[in-house]
């Protein structure tokens, strides 16, 4: 089946099989490996990614359901002017330590503190609620959030109307 | 893990997505949210022939309240229930419940008319819907018909829904007067299976109990509606005694089986525990306690 799915910004036309999860097609149709898999089975949250900028798990949705959808992965958190501010405070809080879980926790992390710019432990611990890291014990990963956030709100990411 | 092959079919209007049901008959699945169809099928308990994917069909996501009921529609997802103001402000119970299901991702997709049709007795909504005497609309291309939530959850993983049915709408008579309700469940952890879960509500009627309404999870084959507990409150003023009574009752309505959560005793006791601790909450919530 012919589809259009645009990520990170990009579209790509795909002929895919109704029954390839999203994240098959993103990792093997487009080779964007950042989104991994974990338990294959709606747990971990390491499959996370943004359908239309709301995080769900990509081994939980067929590639289909995302034609005409914009798709971000940990791949478009990039930018030309290096790191997102929420990739610096994950490295800045050693918010990490295999890694396998980090796409997810920075991506539902990303989408927290759009809707509140100063969340409370809670509020992070609430959010990543669905992603699992076995590394950390997550105080890092709440730290890095929280110091994100803080930085946003010191420099407000550029909006297309003023970038 | 790969589901069988199927055929995707995205129908944007209900009358299309009827036909589709209609013509494509048993080897037809409905696809909302998916988080507990997908699972299934990449498990391969499921392999339907046909799947029918309702996610942009146009008029079923609304929360809406007319004629005296709340409407919500089919293909609201646990998120929207969870911030939705009208809930918020007026249905305490399925309030409560919303944010508890399963993880915040799985609640960004999973729908109310995809987990009461999934029929798990670990549902949550499930509970909740039978404590409200919930009823839900069934459309297929010969017409419509309502059925209570009592009927509708028919069996473990089998609800009384026909191939060429779409449940379109979910609808609760509106409270009056003082009121109050609440969810509460006991998980090891986010995201996992209630070990118990209890709703509760209650609506008074000049100083006693009006109506009364309680919904178990994870105790039974199915969710069970604690039909002799709801009875027992009903006309009466609220108590200590009484709610602890109502516990009791609810907790002889409940066959839990001891697993890695919990032995079967500790399950049944927390019945008691949950139902005399919600109805204790409800009944604050309502100023009659």
């Amino acid at each position: 089946m012919e589809v259009t799915i645009t990520v990170n910004g990009t579209a790509h036309t795909l002929d895919i099989e109704p029954r390839e999860l999203l994240v098959h097609v993103l990792r093997e149709e487009l080779r964007l490996t950042g989104t991994h898999i974990g338990c294959d089975s709606t747990s971990c949250g390491a499959c996370t990614v943004l359908y239309d900028g709301t995080p769900v798990k990509s081994c939980t949705l067929f590639g289909v359901q995302a034609d005409g959808i914009e798709i971000t992965t940990v791949e478009g958190l990039l930018t030309a002017a290096g790191l997102d501010p929420m990739q610096a405070a994950f490295k800045e809080h050693h918010g990490l330590q295999c890694g396998f879980c980090t796409p997810g926790m920075m991506l539902v992390g990303k989408c927290l503190i759009e809707q509140n710019p100063t969340p409370s432990d809670d509020d992070v611990r609430n959010a990543i609620g669905g992603n699992i890291c076995r590394c950390t014990g997550y105080m890092n990963i709440v730290k890095a959030i929280q110091a994100a956030a803080a930085e946003q709100q010191v420099t407000p990411t550029p909006t297309p109307a003023n970038a | 893990m790969l589901p069988s092959s199927f055929e995707y079919h995205r129908p944007t209007t209900i009358d299309e997505a009827l036909d589709l049901l209609a013509s494509l008959g048993d080897d037809a699945k409905v696809l909302a949210g998916g988080q507990s169809l997908i699972p299934m099928m990449k498990l391969r308990f499921a392999a339907p022939a046909h799947l029918v994917d309702i996610n942009r069909v146009e008029g079923l996501d609304a929360i809406e309240e007319a004629d005296g009921e709340l409407h919500i529609g089919a293909l609201v997802r646990h998120n929207q229930l969870a911030g939705s103001e009208l809930i918020g402000s007026k249905y305490p119970m399925i309030a409560a419940a919303a944010p508890q299901i399963a993880d915040p991702l799985v609640r960004n997709l999973g729908t109310i008319g995809g987990s009461l049709t999934h029929c798990d007795p670990s549902g949550d909504l499930g509970a909740v819907m039978l404590a409200a005497n919930a009823r839900v609309v069934l459309k297929s291309k010969d017409g419509e018909r309502e059925v209570p939530v009592t009927e509708f959850l028919a069996d473990t993983f089998q609800s009384s829904i026909a191939p060429n049915e779409l449940l379109t709408k979910v609808r609760i008579t509106s409270p009056t007067g003082a009121y109050g309700g609440t969810y509460l469940k006991l998980e090891r952890k986010i995201g996992d299976y209630a070990t118990v879960a209890v709703a509760t509500r209650l609506m008074m009627s000049n100083g006693s109990i009006g109506a009364a309404g309680i919904g178990l999870t994870s105790v039974g084959l199915t969710n069970i509606k604690a039909t002799a507990a709801e009875d027992a409150l009903v006309g009466q003023a609220p108590s200590r005694e009484l709610f602890a009574e109502a516990g009791r009752l609810a907790a002889a309505a409940a066959s839990p089986v001891g697993d890695v959560r919990g032995s079967e005793q500790y399950k049944r006791h927390m019945v008691e525990v949950y139902v005399r601790r919600g109805l204790t909450r409800s009944a604050e919530m309502a100023g009659a306690a």
